[in-house]
């Protein structure tokens, strides 16, 4: 990326967010998504088992595959916004702009991500546990206040006033978004004292091999999809910063210019009309 | 330090005492709400009773937005807010005393509420103590985090739309043990309300240094 002393050097601005790296990086997540859903879809069982007792057919059937999407999300979203304390923190100690930039883009994708973590879980519910949502399972409770506050400190991102004000404010909302969670998550246990959720799937023998193997696979693509959103996400916050900073210069460039060339083009024009008076 | 607090503690209330915003339009919004949710529930009373540890908090909460947002405007015009950052006093004073007037305010507030419980909702009382302790903890922790964001979105004019989305979810909590101890200290919920005391109590240490941590990058910003 362009950096401040080279825009000011050269009067050249990036206009694109793609790079080798990213672009290759896209590619790989395009041929992994393929295989993903060869493996979720296809290649992996549907989980059935067969009850001991009376010998009917029990199990999640097909909404078990709803696990590489959900379990990965919930990942990515919690990964995301840890990235997104560690950057505030930076920005409180360093004032570190890279940081800050960081940090926002990494809270718009947590955002999203737990907003698909509460859609897929929702969904998957419905036929499990037969129910969308549970009021005292703590981990539903949890990310779902912290989807609430990550919007609160993106709306903080948006407030008014100068880059380095917004970004220090922002810095501790996202500090605190770390610290409210975590109350609100001890609150919730408290409160409810209970869960649905299954404990760890990794440790359960029951879990078969192929169906590891995707699951632990669709992790490693969730964030590897994170790494490739969120460079992309710093670099539009980096063109967008540049475009505030320098955009209104530019601007006044090109209006000093285009004033040149009509003083250039009146001079010529006043040097013809003399001539005949 | 001390008579630092006091001085913009008392600043405050002065204002208040001569405006009564607090008094003569959060008050009379806290009490409607009461009123609301009896209209919208039931004219049945052993459902508001039932249901009045939750109602009370919900209601103490929506009004300290208002109160919060009242507080934060008095610094708003007039170069107020330079005026503070230039008095010289530290940055943690400055919250500590507008933090104890919004909480003084928030007390008076809380207290007038469980008298209109009490009254429109006949809940019963069977812990006198819990309940008036449950009420000062619980405070404390709104007036604390509510100082914080409200001194967070200074200068905004987006303030008032923001400030529900950012301090609701963060007082989420406080509604969660505060509703907790009042049902013991009610009778209505079996747990352990002096335990729920406990946890009150320390979010509010934890958003009383928090705050007064935070406030310097904050005014060095306004």
């Amino acid at each position: 990326m362009t950096t401040t002393q080279e825009v000011v050097e050269t009067g050249r601005f990036d206009t694109a967010t793609g790079s080798r790296t990213t672009r290759m990086l896209g590619w790989a997540l395009i041929v992994g998504l393929i295989v993903l859903l060869w493996l979720a879809f296809v290649a992996t069982d549907p989980d059935i088992r067969i009850d001991a007792a009376s010998g009917d057919e029990i199990g999640q059937f097909d909404a078990v595959r709803l696990i590489y999407v959900h379990v990965p999300m919930a990942i990515v979203a919690y990964t995301a916004f840890t990235v997104t304390a560690i950057g505030s923190v930076m920005v409180l100690l360093r004032r570190s702009v890279w940081w800050d930039l960081v940090a926002g883009a990494s809270a718009e994708i947590g955002a999203v991500a737990s907003a698909l973590t509460l859609i897929t879980g929702s969904i998957w519910g419905r036929p499990i546990w037969n129910t969308y949502w549970r009021w005292d399972d703590v981990r539903l409770m949890t990310t779902l206040v912290l989807f609430m506050l990550a919007l609160g400190y993106l709306a903080v991102r948006r407030l008014e006033g100068s880059a380095e004000s917004r970004a220090r404010r922002a810095a501790i909302v996202g500090i605190l978004l770390v610290i409210n969670s975590i109350i609100v998550n001890r609150s919730v246990e408290w409160w409810a004292s209970q869960t649905l959720h299954q404990q760890s799937t990794i440790t359960d023998a029951a879990i078969e091999d192929l169906t590891l193997f995707t699951f632990m696979y669709a992790i490693v693509f969730g964030l590897a999809g994170y790494v490739w959103l969120l460079i992309k996400g710093f670099r539009v916050a980096w063109l967008e910063r540049q475009n505030e900073r320098f955009g209104l210069v530019e601007a006044l460039e090109q209006r000093r210019a285009e004033a040149e060339r009509t003083d250039a083009v009146n001079a010529a024009v006043d040097t013809g009309t003399g001539d005949q008076s | 330090m001390l008579s630092d607090v006091l001085l913009i503690a008392g600043k405050d209330l002065r204002v208040e005492l001569r405006s009564r915003i607090a008094l003569n339009q959060v008050v009379p919004f806290a009490l409607l709400v009461l009123v609301l949710f009896g209209f919208a529930l039931d004219a049945d009373s052993s459902t508001l009773a039932t249901f009045t540890p939750g109602l009370y908090w919900v209601a103490v909460v929506l009004a300290a937005l208002l109160a919060v947002h009242r507080s934060v405007s008095l610094e708003d015009g007039d170069g107020a807010d330079e005026g503070l950052l230039m008095s010289g006093l530290h940055p943690a004073s400055v919250f500590l005393g507008k933090a104890v007037a919004l909480i003084a305010e928030l007390l008076l507030l809380a207290l007038v509420l469980l008298g209109g419980v009490l009254i429109l909702y006949g809940a019963p009382v069977d812990d006198v103590t819990l309940l008036l302790l449950t009420t000062v903890a619980a405070v404390i922790g709104v007036g604390a985090a509510g100082t914080l964001y409200g001194a967070l979105l200074s200068g905004q004019r987006a303030r008032e739309t923001i400030l529900p989305i950012l301090l609701l979810p963060v007082l989420a909590p406080v509604v969660i043990g505060a509703s907790r101890a009042f049902g013991d200290a009610m009778g209505s919920v079996a747990t352990d309300g002096w335990s729920w005391l406990l946890s009150l109590t320390g979010f509010a240490m934890l958003y009383l240094a928090v705050g007064s941590v935070a406030h310097g990058a904050l005014m060095e910003e306004a």
